[in-house]
This record gives structure tokens, sequence and C-alpha cells, in this order.
């Protein structure tokens, strides 16, 4: 019973039915270990959390510069930017908008570096769901590779503020 | 013993203890009196985090969206503190208050401590309700630095969390006490064994707690620098995370407990249910990591082993309870004559008791929808398409609530007329609660999750301003909101039966308290015949791997589904 104290010989091996439980629980687990090692050696999506200290201003000068070497036109008064394949990027995070706009070539490869200006922001890009930290003071480097073009939409999902809902940026590829 | 009493003395005053009219077992009457309150201020905090649910999902519910903007996020920052803190860490005070006392047949270790607990608790909640409504803690639940609140939320979050280490203490003090006057002979209880896994993890859990809100409150007053936003992140995450494993402890605790009150059910083994609490204590402070999965500066290898709990061993161990719990039911009903074919002793359980129906609702709605899509969605790569989506509440509003509440919620159905001593008014309506709010939160649940595999961001005031979300996601928004309807219906409904059962319940003094419904052993079917059949819980057998088959489906569907977006390390 629950409720009551144990016969004294309660210490027994499981048998029968909950042993065989206990076995397939645990190779499941097994399975699911393996998983994520494996899918960080062969699979393509990981995070791997590469980052580097910046300032606000280092990050912001880092940008700009970035803006002006890159800048190919505007997209609703934001710069519009296209980075060289395999070169790098830069996003701005900041309340309550994303900075620049990013054009990019699919099948190319690119060091998109994202950084806050102010208080934590998500990075999460529609439609196709994907999700990371933007903290202030860390670089976070993602190396994405665009597989389908169109017209993407980055939406705020780390909550930032009154106008947090507001925050959208976008990702042309071509 | 009165209030000047020195605390260490286990005197016998004459009305120390009394012999419960229904179950014969000694009751302390310091721990009842404790018990009485925190339960009832838990209950109090339940109503005001489901007045302000229904507020939230009102407003989420894009076609009905209710509230202003900045009522939505200090609502949001309410309903968080009040139900994932308050409702549960008061109820879990109570839990233990009683795991440590009734049965063992033990005194609480002191009345001046449990005083000062609670005051504590109740002083620091309160401050911090109140800052929040003042508009001065628009903060959400994790107040991610640098955003920065009001000091006395901070001060409010240390009071409370330093009131329940106080009562923990008190948890063990008593336990202490208990074994050193021999009140009971042996191994403490199972129900006693669960309740201690989850003081252990309360105070890991805490001290997480402190270490981050302490110098978090001395940057908001000024004092000090501000700390490390991922530092933060890191150690808040430990006191976010883990105070959940504290709840699983509790609930399963609490599984065994009215599964053992409503059908007789005893552990099939006592050394497997044991070890799989001991599994949580080990391996459950690595889950930090869940919410860490795509942050800078926390490498692949950090991840991947903290997030699976070193080798999903806590995972295991919630693997075995669903196993162990059903299948004690089932060997009991089985043995009282129920043995129709597979699942005869399922039809004929005690539905009719409300405490049942809420533990065996509490059991599925945390297993498969709330472990599933927890385990799911903490792989590391998978968190990719999840993270900061509604996919994450719609796990949790699964195991919290769906799980931890309605458990507390069916417990109360036996603490009131056990520890109130006052039989429930309005019977008929408590035998529906639990289906009704069991249904309500699946549906918010199931709403949220699809919406959030939509990409539809958690703490987002309206999603028309990315204009990416088609009809499904509002249709699943809407989903999610007739849930939060019915729901928030039969929280109110729990809230009424309570309140209304104190006020004007009939006392039970003196006699049993009035019978919900156990099942009943069929004429002429003898005790103990399958004690030695480790094979005879064939329904349980079925059920997992139904759910073992379920498990693999959602998870390797999770993998095609993130095999799909652009490559990215």
């Amino acid at each position: 019973m629950s409720l009551n104290t144990p016969a004294r010989d309660w210490y027994k091996a499981p048998e029968g039915a909950e042993k065989l439980w206990i076995g397939l629980a645990l190779i499941w687990c097994l399975v699911m270990s393996v998983m994520m090692p494996y899918w960080h050696f062969r699979g393509k999506q990981n995070s791997r959390g590469e980052a580097y200290a910046v300032s606000a201003n280092a990050f912001r000068e880092r940008a700009e510069k970035f803006i002006t070497a890159n800048k190919v036109g505007e997209h609703n008064g934001v710069p519009l930017v296209e980075p060289a394949p395999g070169g790098d990027a830069y996003l701005v995070a900041r309340m309550w908008n994303w900075y620049p706009v990013l054009k990019l070539r699919k099948g190319e490869t690119y060091r998109v570096h994202l950084s806050s200006l102010d208080l934590q922001h998500g990075f999460s890009l529609q439609p196709l769901n994907m999700n990371f930290q933007v903290l202030p003071g860390y670089d976070h480097v993602l190396t994405l590779t665009p597989t389908s073009s169109g017209e993407f939409t980055i939406v705020c999902n780390e909550f930032c503020g009154i106008g947090h809902d507001k925050m959208v940026g976008k990702i042309f590829v071509e | 013993m009165s209030l000047s009493a020195p605390p260490i003395s286990v005197s016998t005053a004459p009305n120390a203890m009394r012999r419960c009219d229904t179950t014969g077992l000694s009751v302390c009457r310091v721990a009842e009196q404790f018990i009485k309150l925190t339960a009832v201020s838990a209950v109090v905090f339940l109503l005001l985090g489901g007045i302000a649910a229904i507020l939230l999902a009102l407003t989420r519910w894009q076609a009905v969206h209710l509230l202003r903007v900045d009522w939505f996020y200090r609502i949001l920052t309410f309903h968080g503190l009040n139900m994932l803190i308050f409702w549960i860490l008061f109820f879990e005070v109570a839990v233990l208050y009683f795991a440590c006392t009734v049965p063992l047949g033990a005194k609480l270790f002191s009345k001046k401590v449990a005083w000062v607990s609670f005051a504590m608790m109740l002083s620091g909640a309160l401050m911090v309700d109140y800052i929040i409504l003042d508009g001065k803690a628009d903060v959400m639940l994790t107040s991610y630095l640098p955003l920065v609140a009001h000091p006395l939320f901070y001060l409010g979050i240390i009071l409370v969390a330093v009131g329940t280490l106080v009562a923990v203490f008190n948890y063990f003090a008593t336990l202490y006490v208990a074994k050193r006057d021999q009140t009971y002979v042996g191994s403490v209880p199972l129900v006693t064994f669960g309740a201690t896994a989850a003081a252990i993890i309360a105070v890991v859990t805490l001290l997480h707690g402190a270490i981050v809100m302490i110098p978090t409150f001395t940057y908001s007053m000024g004092w000090t620098a501000q700390p490390d936003p991922m530092w933060y992140r890191m150690i808040w995450w430990g006191l976010g995370h883990q105070s959940q494993q504290v709840n699983v402890c509790a609930m399963v605790s609490i599984w065994y407990l009215v599964a053992h009150l409503a059908t007789g059910a005893k552990p099939v083994n006592e050394t497997v249910c044991r070890g799989a609490f001991v599994l949580y204590i080990l391996f459950i402070n690595l889950a930090s990591a869940h919410h860490l999965l795509v942050d800078p500066a926390v490498g692949s290898t950090w991840k991947i082993w903290n997030t699976s709990y070193a080798m999903y061993l806590a995972v295991l161990a919630s693997m075995i309870h669903g196993f162990t719990v059903p299948a004690s039911i089932e060997m009991a009903m089985r043995d009282k004559g129920y043995v129709k074919g597979l699942f005869g002793w399922v039809t004929s359980a005690p539905w009719r008791n409300p405490a049942f129906a809420a533990v065996a609702l509490s059991l599925v709605i945390f297993g498969f929808i709330g472990g599933i899509t927890g385990v799911t969605l903490g792989t590391q790569q998978i968190n990719i398409i999840a993270h900061n989506t509604l996919r994450i509440t719609g796990h949790f509003h699964a195991t919290v609530v769906g799980g931890t509440s309605l458990a507390f919620m069916g417990l109360a159905y036996y603490v009131i007329p056990l520890i109130f001593r006052r039989d429930f008014i309005w019977r008929s309506a408590a035998r529906a609660q639990p289906w009704l709010f069991g249904v309500g939160i699946l549906l918010v649940s199931i709403g949220m999750s699809f919406a959030g595999s939509m990409g539809v961001p958690r703490r987002d005031y309206d999603i028309e301003s990315a204009g990416v979300f088609g009809p499904a996601a509002h249709l699943f928004l809407g989903v999610m909101g007739i849930g939060a309807i019915l729901a928030a219906t039969a929280l109110f409904l729990f809230v009424v039966l309570c309140v209304g059962t104190l006020l004007f319940g009939t006392k039970n003094n003196g006699r049993a308290m009035a019978d919900w419904g156990v099942a009943q052993r069929v004429a002429g079917v003898k005790a103990g015949l399958l004690d030695h059949d480790h094979w005879a819980m064939k329904g349980t057998i079925a059920l997992t791997a139904v759910f073992l088959a379920c498990f693999a489906v959602y998870y390797f569907a999770n993998w095609k589904a993130l095999a799909d977006v652009w490559p990215v390390r």
C-alpha cells in the first residue's frame, strides 16, 4: 500500500512484464540518446551555439559597414543588402525591428551574425519555422544555406516589450 | 502545542493528534491546520490564475482579441506566476506536510517554523501580484535580463522561494524526528518516499532561484552591475525547469495515493517505483538545457548531454511510473474479480469517483501528450522547429495543467472530506468536473501545439502583424480558445465546489467521509490469487505498447519535419 510502510523485504528485482517494459523503455531511451549525436554528424540542421562576445556598439558598427558595402536597394525604407555567397551577413535585432533586409541566393551558404542592441529577441523564420535565440552581448553565428526561394518573414518570438508583435523582418531568397 | 513551545518538543499534548474517522490514521492537528491554510491559499491563487487564463485565451483567439496590449502582457506575467509558482508551491507544501506526518503517524516538527514559512510565502506572493497588477513588472514569468522589473517583484519571488525552503526544512526535520522516535517501523511508505524526492529536488531548485534572483534584485536596486543575460538564462532555468520536476514527483505520488484510495492498488514492485523516484533526483537537474537548445554560447556536446538528462534516465523514470501506476490499478481490479478481457478492469473502474477520474485523466494527458511532446521538443536539433513557438506552451499545459493541476484537484476531493472534515456539496457536479477540465485542457494543448507547429509564437499579442499566419493557424487558436472556456469553467466549478463545501458542506466528524465510490470485490472472489503472476497486467501491457508506438511515430515525424528546413550549423 502506498500509504503504509512496505514489508521488510520490499527490495526485489523486477519480474515479468514489468521487467520487459523497463528493458523496452531503456532501449528507447538509448535510441533517442544516439539520434542526437548521429544528427550532429550526419544531419544538416544543428544548433552549435557558435558565438562571440560583442558590445552593442561594435555590432552596430559592423552591421553598418556590411550594409554600406553590400546595399543593393531598399525595402519599405529599410536597406536591402545582398551579402557575398559564402560571406558574412549581419542582422541587427532591436526594439522593434530587424535590420537590414537580407537578399540571399538559393543554394549558397552564408554566415549570418545575429545580435541584439537592447533586450533579448527571438529569430523565428517563417513560414519555415526555424527558431534561434538572440541575446545582447553575444554575436550568434548561424551558418545558413537557403534551399528554397521566395519571401521569408522574421517574426520576433521572445517577449521584448509593448511593440513585440510588430517586430517583423524580411529575408528574400532568389 | 502552543506557539511558545520549544520547536524540538515532541511532547504529547493531549490533543496533538486525532484519529481519522475514515482511514483510522493518526492526524497531527498542527500539520492539519497548515495543510488547510496552504491548500486554501493555493486554491485562491488557482482562481486568480484561472481568471487570467481565460482573459489570455480570449485575447490570443484572434476572433475575440479581448485585452489591450499592455494588459495582455501584464496578465500573462500574472498568469505565469500565480499558476506555475503560487498555486503549485502552496499545494505542494500542503502535500509535504501531509506526507511527512499522516502516513508516518508523526507530528509536524515545528508550528513556529510552519508559520514563518507560510508568512514568507504569502507575503511574497501578495507582493508579486500587487507589483504586477500595478504595471511595474511586465516581464513575463521568466523576467529575462535586460528586462527589468520593480525590485519588489524579485524580492517577492525570493520570499516565496525561501519560505518554501523553510517548509521543506520542516519536512525533513519531521522525517528525522519520526525516524528517531520510531513512529513507524522499516522504510517510509511510497507516498512519503515520492514526496521526499520532490523535497530534495525542491532544495536544489530553490537554491538556483536564490542564486539567480538575489543578484537580479540587487541590480534592480541599482547596487550591482547587470548579470549576464546568458548566465541568467542558464541559472533561471535551473529554477524554472527543475521546479516542474518537483511537480512531477508530487503528481506521481498523488497517482499512487489516489490509485490506492480508489481501487486499493499497491505497487507491483516497491523497488521499481522507488528506483524511478531516485532517477528523478539524480538526473532531473540537467533539464535547464531544454530552454537553451538554440541559444548562443553553449555548444552541441553540452546541449546534447544535458537535454537528454544524461541518457534520458529521467524519461525512463516517467516511463516506469507510466507502467507501474496503471499496472497496480489493473492488478488490484483483477484481484477483485474484474478479469474480463484486456480492459474489463478499465470499464469497471470507479469512474464516478472524481479523484480517480482526475488521476486517470492526469496520467493519460501527462503521458500521451505532455511526455511525448516534451521529450521530442527537448531533442537538441528538433528544438529548432519548436523553440518559443506555441508548441512549447502546448507541451507544458499538458504536463503542468492536464497532469499536475488535475492530479492536485483530484486529491482535493479527498483532502477536503478528510482534513477539513466536510462532505462535498453538489456531488454530481464534482463527478463531472475532472472530465470537463481534462477535455478543456486537452483542446488547449492540442490547439496550441498545432498553431505552434505552424510557427505561431508564444507570448505574442497579435499574430496579424506578421502577415504570415493563415486560416489554419487561426482555426487552432480557436480550438485553444474553446478549450480554455471549458477548462476555465471547470476550474471555477472546482473553486465553487471547494469553497461551497468549506462553508456549507455537512460536517463528517465522528463518521467516515461520504464515499465517492471505490472498487468493490466481486462476490466470491478470493484475494491474493494473482500475487505471483507477473504477466497478469495484460491491459497495461497493451496500453504501454500503444504509448511506445505513438511516441516513436511522433518522434521520427519531427525528425522528418526538421530535415525539410534549411541546413543550418
